[in-house]
């Protein structure tokens, strides 16, 4: 299977990068391509002009600076798993990043191609939702950062306009007191596949009772979805498995449940809710042990 | 578009269509016909060759994309006559029955070895889990894997399962 013919380039610099796809309507941008190539090779779509950024200088790391990690359109899914400011602070994007698809895929594909792709069913939007991540985006007209609530608008559809590039997304690195976490049920069983349902949870702990917290959910909508019922429960309890329980039956509160071929929308809540609860029980666990690690 | 890349230690440099697939690229243009084409989907992993020494699934990549870097496919990794020791160990353990995954598992458990010298099973399965076999039910190929780990570390080949536990149905009275 072949894609159909597209014009191709690949530019050695974010300049050029931009330049070319402000040139050529329709371009697309490719990274490490587990998600658009397989589409061309189906012809389910077809692109006609295609911007390598795989040669793009400056792309490739992940970097800390004031208490916040930005994470390269060119840094993999392997990479992001392993990171160690990632696995102790933002632990939910390391555990979604390590679950993702499998080790050919994590090898080549990136966060940010995941991010811009937008996939409904993709682990990593709910875990930068869930960790309030930043988009940077940039253009031949300049760069700009859009945050994860206002970046994923629809199934495949981003904040994202035709001439940008997702450069990085940048995360608030957790502090003691703060944990999070992602539990998904894959379409093979486990954690293989997309997720047939996924939940990505934050939460901040102060004086025993959680001041914060964010809950999304992957999968059972056609983006993914801000828990505000869960937050709202969970904010101001003492985070004990009745309260994130009570908490997680409201995982589904508000949100339009859409059935695909993996689960009808009822079994899609029972898989919200028990993931939910799943996840911030472990997010709890993670926040109080980072208290009692200090 | 001209594609310069090292395949098995040796640059070539070929003009390509811009879609031109990375195992059409091998297959095709270099005659590499180890690496191979299962499923196209993207699920399979027969067509996997390592990239820069990361396992890496070339039906899915365009063979641009491998500019400038190194690949390995399954007719790199003998020393002449000598096999591998990962394809000594598949081949000591029978881990195959038709053989049409093979390549690609060996490349993805070679690729395994650089990151986890001493592999647990559970890993040698998460390291396997891009690679579908149709045949064999996986056993002996973990086992294949685990041995291949141990004769690397120096440690001596692990006896193949028949000539230790020999499964009762197959001992036949000689009467």
């Amino acid at each position: 299977m072949y894609p159909r013919l597209f014009d191709y380039t690949a530019p050695g610099t974010l300049d050029q990068a931009t330049a070319d796809l402000a040139a050529n309507p329709g371009a697309k941008v490719l990274a490490g391509g587990m998600s658009l190539i397989p589409m061309m090779k189906l012809r389910v779509f077809s692109p006609p002009t295609i911007v390598d950024i795989g040669r793009v200088a400056g792309l490739e790391s992940i970097s800390e600076q004031g208490g916040r990690v930005e994470v390269g359109a060119l840094v993999r899914q392997y990479q992001v798993a392993v990171s160690q400011p990632l696995v102790h602070r933002a632990t939910a994007l390391a555990e979604a990043a390590a679950w993702t698809g499998d080790v050919q895929v994590r090898n080549r594909g990136t966060l940010c191609g995941s991010l811009a792709h937008a996939d409904a069913s993709a682990d990593q939007p709910a875990a930068v939702l869930a960790l309030s991540g930043m988009m940077v985006a940039h253009s031949s007209r300049g760069t700009r950062t859009i945050p994860a609530a206002d970046f994923f608008v629809d199934a495949f559809t981003t904040a994202l306009d035709e001439d940008e590039i997702l450069t990085g997304a940048s995360l608030p690195l957790g502090l003691p007191g703060e944990g999070s976490a992602y539990r998904k049920v894959g379409r093979r069983g486990g954690h293989d596949g997309f997720a047939v349902a996924g939940a990505a949870a934050w939460v901040k702990i102060e004086d025993g009772a959680i001041v914060d917290a964010r809950l999304a959910l992957t999968g059972v909508s056609t983006r993914p979805l801000l828990a505000s019922g869960v937050q709202e429960a969970l904010i101001g309890s003492d985070g004990s498995q009745v309260a994130v329980h009570a908490a997680a039956a409201r995982a589904d509160e508000g949100a339009v449940l859409i059935a695909d071929l993996y689960g009808a929308e009822d079994y899609k809540a029972h898989l919200a809710k028990l993931l939910t609860a799943q996840a911030l029980e472990i997010a709890v666990d993670r926040a109080r042990r980072s208290l009692s690690a200090q | 578009m001209q594609v310069t890349t090292t395949v098995n230690g040796k640059r070539v440099s070929e003009d390509v269509e811009p879609r031109l697939l990375l195992v059409h690229f091998l297959r095709e243009r270099l005659g590499l016909t180890g690496t191979h084409i299962g499923c196209e989907t993207s699920y399979c992993g027969a067509c996997t060759v390592l990239l820069d020494g990361r396992a890496v699934k070339s039906c899915t990549m365009l063979a641009a994309q491998a500019e400038g870097g190194k690949v390995t496919t399954i007719e790199g990794l003998a020393t002449g006559d000598d096999l591998h020791p990962m394809q000594d160990a598949f081949s000591a353990h029978h881990g195959l029955q038709c053989g049409f995954c093979t390549p690609g598992m060996i490349l993805a458990a070679v690729a395994l070895l650089a990151d986890h010298p001493d592999p647990t099973d559970q890993q040698i399965r998460f390291a396997l889990d891009g690679n579908l076999c149709r045949c064999t039910g996986y056993e002996p190929i973990v086992r294949a894997v685990g041995d291949a780990a141990a004769r690397i570390r120096g440690e001596p080949p692990a006896p193949a399962e028949w000539e230790t536990d020999r499964p009762s149905a197959l001992v036949v009275s000689e009467e």
